[in-house]
């Protein structure tokens, strides 16, 4: 699809504009409609749209699958150590009141972090779920590829004679286990 | 009255697109159908005042689930196999459909200051919201601050649902098995 000049030329304004709008709708979450959620998948979609024009192989080089992995970890992680944070400062966990000056504030530190911890993991779970999925077709047809070539090294035309014998024999087969 | 039109017309077009994709056996319109029916269901959400809610079901259930489901139809056939109609799991549904229609008339009317829903727990939450942590966004205090234990859950539940597919369907398996199939793959075709 790279090829196309008018996809090509759209995706380059689109995809930073995708990606800002998902940092607008992550870090705008307190004041309007929006949150860890939402944003991340927004900004999952700007890396799917990249690999779906680009191809899977550049969007990978983009985001690289171990990254993909600690990415899914570290929202969790600092999701968790928040709360871990609020108890080594003397308040139950994820009690956020603790974590600034005013309790207020700390309300404000502590839900910045959560769901930034939200996003993190739900942007890198949906890009990791689309690469498994639209890699697969790929992987399946390579390792086909590969049994061919392996398959063709040995006589072919031997080979294809017999499986034509062997198809027609199960074809025979079945019509005679049909009567 | 024009509140009624509206509601109306978007659960009918709810209902035909649900009828529709139920007809269908294209598998790639059933997707395409599917994206449509989140998007209405978004815009019930908005007509709801449910903004946060609208905004999650047009992100993921028309966004990402139509690609995630359009990837996944690149590995299975673009037709549904026709079949007929699987008669005791449609009594079952229509039974459960029948009941939820009964226990609907129950419920307290939309919107009701009554119900007990908005006499638990919900006033003390928007009442203290601005004091407590004053950010403008209720469902945000309650989401983040308030229910942090059920969002927490809810992460660990994307955290796992990631790792398990990625464990199936992710290849990753040790260098040495993948090995010792490929030589007993080659041992077969010499031996064929």
């Amino acid at each position: 699809m790279q090829d196309d000049p008018v996809i090509r030329v759209i995706s380059k304004v689109m995809i930073p504009t995708v990606m800002l709008f998902a940092l607008y709708v992550q870090f705008h979450g307190d004041y309007g409609p929006g949150g860890g959620f939402q944003a991340g998948v927004i900004f999952a979609s700007a890396f799917v749209l990249n690999a779906m024009i680009f191809g899977l192989n550049r969007g990978r080089h983009v985001w690289p699958a171990h990254l993909n992995l600690l990415a899914i970890c570290a929202g969790v992680l600092l999701y968790g150590l928040t709360g871990v944070a609020s108890l080594f400062l003397g308040a139950n966990y994820l009690d956020y009141d603790v974590l600034g000056a005013t309790a207020k504030s700390g309300q404000h530190i502590g839900i910045l972090l959560v769901e930034f911890g939200v996003g993190l993991t739900v942007a890198s779970v949906m890009v990791a779920l689309f690469f498994t999925f639209a890699g697969r077709p790929t992987h399946v047809r390579l390792l086909s590829k590969m049994q061919a070539h392996e398959g063709a090294r040995p006589p072919a035309p031997k080979d294809e004679a017999k499986s034509e014998a062997k198809t027609k024999a199960t074809k025979d087969n079945k019509t005679g286990a049909h009567k | 009255m024009s509140g009624f039109l509206v509601n109306a017309s978007l659960i009918s077009l709810l209902t035909l697109i649900a009828i529709l994709a139920l007809r269908l056996h294209r598998l790639f319109a059933v997707v395409m159908l599917s994206g449509a029916f989140s998007l209405v269901a978004a815009t019930l959400f908005v007509v709801l005042d449910a903004v946060d809610v609208a905004f999650t079901e047009a992100a993921v259930g028309a966004g990402i689930s139509s690609i995630l489901a359009l990837a996944t139809l690149s590995l299975v056939p673009a037709e549904e196999k026709p079949h007929s109609i699987a008669f005791v799991p449609a009594f079952l549904a229509l039974a459960t459909a029948a009941m939820l229609a009964i226990a609907v008339t129950d419920l307290p009317a939309f919107g009701d200051v009554n119900a007990p829903i908005h006499n638990h727990v919900a006033p003390e939450f928007i009442k203290g919201s601005a004091d407590d942590i004053g950010i403008p966004n209720v469902v945000t205090s309650v989401l983040a601050s308030y229910r942090g234990y059920d969002t927490l859950g809810e992460t660990v539940v994307i955290f796992t649902a990631a790792i398990a597919v990625l464990l199936v369907l992710g290849g990753y398996t040790r260098p040495h098995r993948r090995k010792e199939k490929r030589r007993k793959n080659g041992e077969d075709k010499d031996a064929r």
